[in-house]
């Protein structure tokens, strides 16, 4: 099962590497992880996507509470929520028939075409995981230069709210 | 008042109350050594290897219930405190251990003796710091107490760079009397509700089994289980770590279990109804087949540390807090209670635990010619009244001084049991002895596992460390020959221990006795001797069974009812036959 664990956590140096380092030394997946200062600059905010069984889970949110610098954690994917990654994709768009079909697809996607040069078009493009797969998916008769994923970020919907108290 | 960062890092340990600082000098710290020099309220002690200091200071830890206290240098002080930092972080022991560092400017510039011992030590520390700033230096090293000894223990890095102790810059001097940390607050209560549900099961158990742990001695609470213990009058054991909290000669006590367990203890923990687990953690050593782990019990798991529950074994009343918190609570209620242990179903079970106790499964030849290693410890234990305090190394000597030797109290029986690290047996003994100068303190050891941290007899010379050491000689890395005799059909690959030194000249040379014991009557009276001399240390080389293997064994994945008995005992020695 894939789950989304949101963190917040000391903003110092090495509190990303305690992280990664508990993934790997007990062997635990990570499909993606986000982290980025928060509106308090004390603290960070990670996401972390990674897929197990529910007893691996279950000790991958007790791991990760134990880390000192870990302050709360959320498993958002045991509530409603809502995820979001971004993407950045270049595409080779030389004839005209490519760069129709393109703008097209990155249309029907709610895509953004940021830039543009003879040969390539570039895409922004938001959205759940999912969503992306399905954009890389239907551009399967283009060739792809480039992808960049920022990895997966997700917020509770509703009043719940991951913060000290 | 105005100091260094030097002399703030020791105002900092004597207003933490530090004994002893066990430590090796090196550049990184030449400011902190500096700072040393002129006080005498923190006690340095200056091993031979700085792997010994933190053995040395995890061994004071044991022994005294407070944090060991270590200072090494950077690059090759701080990679060689590694193993002793991993063996403490194992056996959740507090321990704040100093590297030093090399100047801030110099990080990440492959400087002389720079290692990243933050990075190195991350995945066996339960913390670690780099200080960045003097003005973090105070409540960095508060932090590092407060996170060593709190909650579940364990130990904690401070990386100090050299700069940061530059005894030019000089800062006003304050020492937090407590720190807070958002990120970090241990529970110590347990939840009532969860507390009352167990107490429920346990009094509606009909087989039911009491299973302690290493907790119960870090968490100060042999009193209180204790009291547990004989109010429900149900059957106990202890893992490895928790020896001593219930006296060993207690009629509740069924011994130790696991891998080198009693036939007893392992046999009540295949048939239990309930178990009651202490403050212990389903060590693999102890659960054996995970898939046959006490297959018909309900299962009460009290331990300080939520990733404790439900790691290896999923179970039904979980209860997170300080062992001795919760078992006060759990002993008002069980007074309170008008419900009481079923007597009659308890009767039935005390028939069937007895009957496997009169199989004797701790029997040996005591008709050998040769001298055995189990009667070697059962003479130390009557010699020293079972008061002394015992460490020991790993390996077949560790399971027989602790099958063996019988302990009473806790904190007594100090062994490295998680990361089972060879070489922790004589530094450890060091900490104890200088906690306890009055105390008998004894190192049972192999020749094999000596020789891991041997210079420590230097040390031991320099503070009058009058240790006992007592080797079992078996000219053999006997676990593994034990392993190899029983798995890989005899082939006995580089367990054999050739060229050994001439441990009596060896320990003369370090200006200690020596003592070889090779013969049966030989035994008591030279053990007599060395340990009437009280403030000596004495080296006893005793020559001991070759071929002699610890009983009962359970091979690695099989079950609590699988067990390879001795030869001695009213049991048949192979686990493929019927047991049960
Ligand atoms: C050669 C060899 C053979 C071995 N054979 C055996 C064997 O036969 N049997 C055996 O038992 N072991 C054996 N061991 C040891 C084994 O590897 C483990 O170290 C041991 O079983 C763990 O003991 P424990 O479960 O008591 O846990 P510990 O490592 O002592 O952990 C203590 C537990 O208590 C919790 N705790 C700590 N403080 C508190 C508190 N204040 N309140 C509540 N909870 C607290 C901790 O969170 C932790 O979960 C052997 C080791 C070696 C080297
Ligand atoms: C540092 C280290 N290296 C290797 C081992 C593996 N090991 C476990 S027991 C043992 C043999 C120990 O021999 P000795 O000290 O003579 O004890 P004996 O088993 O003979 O009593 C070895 C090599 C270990 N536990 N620690
Ligand atoms: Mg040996």
């Amino acid at each position: 099962m894939r789950h989304i664990i949101s963190i917040l956590i000391e903003n110092e140096a090495g509190a990303l590497s305690r992280v990664a380092g508990l993934f790997s030394a007990r062997g635990y997946n990570i499909e993606s992880l986000t982290v980025a200062p928060t509106e308090d600059a004390s603290l960070s905010r990670m996401t972390i996507v990674t897929t197990g069984t529910d007893r691996i889970i279950e000790q991958i949110t007790k791991q990760l509470n134990k880390l000192v610098d870990v302050v709360k954690l959320m498993e958002l994917s045991e509530g409603p929520h809502i995820e979001r990654e971004m993407m950045l994709i270049k595409v080779k768009a030389a004839t005209m028939d490519q760069r129709d079909d393109v703008k097209r697809l990155s249309d029907i996607f709610r895509g953004h075409i940021i830039d543009v040069t003879a040969s390539t078009y570039t895409i922004e493009l938001t959205g759940a995981g999912s969503k992306l797969d399905s954009f890389i998916e239907a551009l399967s008769e283009h060739k792809i230069l480039e992808t960049v994923r920022s990895g997966v970020s997700g917020i509770a919907r509703g009043e719940k709210c991951l913060q000290l108290n | 008042m105005e100091l260094s960062g030097a002399e703030i890092l020791v105002h900092c340990l004597k207003d933490e109350g530090v004994e002893y600082l066990f430590g090796y000098p090196g550049g990184a710290v030449l400011h902190i050594y500096d700072a040393l020099y002129n006080q005498e309220e923190v006690k340095h002690i200056l091993v031979r290897h700085e792997q010994a200091a933190t053995h040395a200071a995890d061994g004071y830890a044991r022994a005294t219930g407070n944090p060991g206290v270590v200072l090494v240098t950077s690059g090759p002080g701080a990679t060689n405190a590694v193993t002793g930092i991993a063996t403490a972080y194992m056996d959740s022991i507090p321990m704040v251990v100093i590297t030093g560092q090399v100047a801030t400017a110099n990080i990440g510039s492959d400087a002389f003796q720079e290692v990243d011992s933050v990075g190195i030590t991350r995945p066996c520390v339960k913390h670690n710091f780099l200080v960045k700033d003097i003005n973090d230096l105070a409540e960095t090293i508060k932090k590092a107490f407060y996170v060593a000894t709190t909650g579940r223990p364990g130990p904690v890095v401070v990386d100090v760079p050299k700069d940061i102790t530059d005894p030019n810059i000089k800062i006003p001097y304050v020492y937090p009397q407590s720190v807070q940390m958002r990120s970090y607050q241990p529970v110590t209560k347990g939840h009532p509700g969860q507390i009352k549900r167990a107490v429920e099961l346990m009094l509606s158990a009909k087989k039911p089994m009491i299973y302690t742990g290493g907790g119960v001695v870090l968490g100060n609470a042999a009193e209180p289980l204790r009291k547990f213990v004989s109010t429900l009058g149900y059957p106990v054991t202890s893992t490895l770590m928790g020896l001593g909290s219930i006296p060993w000669d207690d009629q509740q006590f069924l011994g130790m279990l696991g891998m080198h367990g009693t036939y007893e203890a392992n046999m009540a923990m295949h048939d239990c109804d309930v178990l009651i687990a202490i403050g212990a953690r389903f060590d693999d050593r102890v659960t054996g087949k995970i898939a046959e782990f006490c297959p018909h019990a309900k299962i009460v798991h009290i331990d300080i540390d939520p990733s404790s529950i439900s790691k290896t074994i999923s179970v039904d009343v979980p209860i997170v807090g300080n062992v001795a918190d919760v078992l006060n609570d759990m002993n008002q209620l069980l007074s309170a209670s008008k419900t009481k242990p079923d007597q009659t179903a308890l009767t039935d079970w005390w028939n069937i635990i007895n009957g496997w106790r009169a199989k004797k499964c701790m029997s040996y030849d005591r008709n050998s010619d040769q001298i055995k290693p189990q009667a070697v410890v059962e003479m130390v234990h009557e010699i020293t009244n079972g008061d002394a305090y015992v460490t020991s190394d790993v390996g077949q000597h560790q399971m027989w001084a602790a099958q063996y030797y019988g302990f009473s109290k806790p904190n007594r029986w100090i062994n490295s049991g998680g990361l089972g690290t060879m070489g922790f047996g004589l530094p450890a003994a060091m900490g104890v002895q200088l906690a306890f100068p009055e105390e008998t303190v004894i190192c049972i050891t192999g020749e094999g596992s000596i020789q891991m941290c041997i210079q420590e007899l230097s040390t031991c010379l320099q503070y009058g460390l009058p240790v006992k050491i007592v080797a079992l000689n078996n000219r053999y890395l006997g676990m593994v020959r034990q392993w190899q005799e029983f798995f890989y059909q005899n082939r006995y690959s580089h367990s054999y221990m050739e060229s050994l030194p001439d441990f009596v000249k060896l320990a003369e040379s370090y200006g200690h006795v020596g003592i070889r014991i090779e013969r049966v009557e030989d035994l008591r009276p030279k053990l007599e001797e060395a340990f009437a001399m009280k403030d000596r240390l004495v080296f006893l080389d005793i020559v001991t069974d070759q071929t002699e293997n610890v009983y009962p064994m359970i091979a690695q994945g099989k079950a609590h009812n699988e067990m390879h008995m001795s030869p001695y005992c009213d049991l048949p020695q192979d686990p493929e036959r019927e047991l049960s």
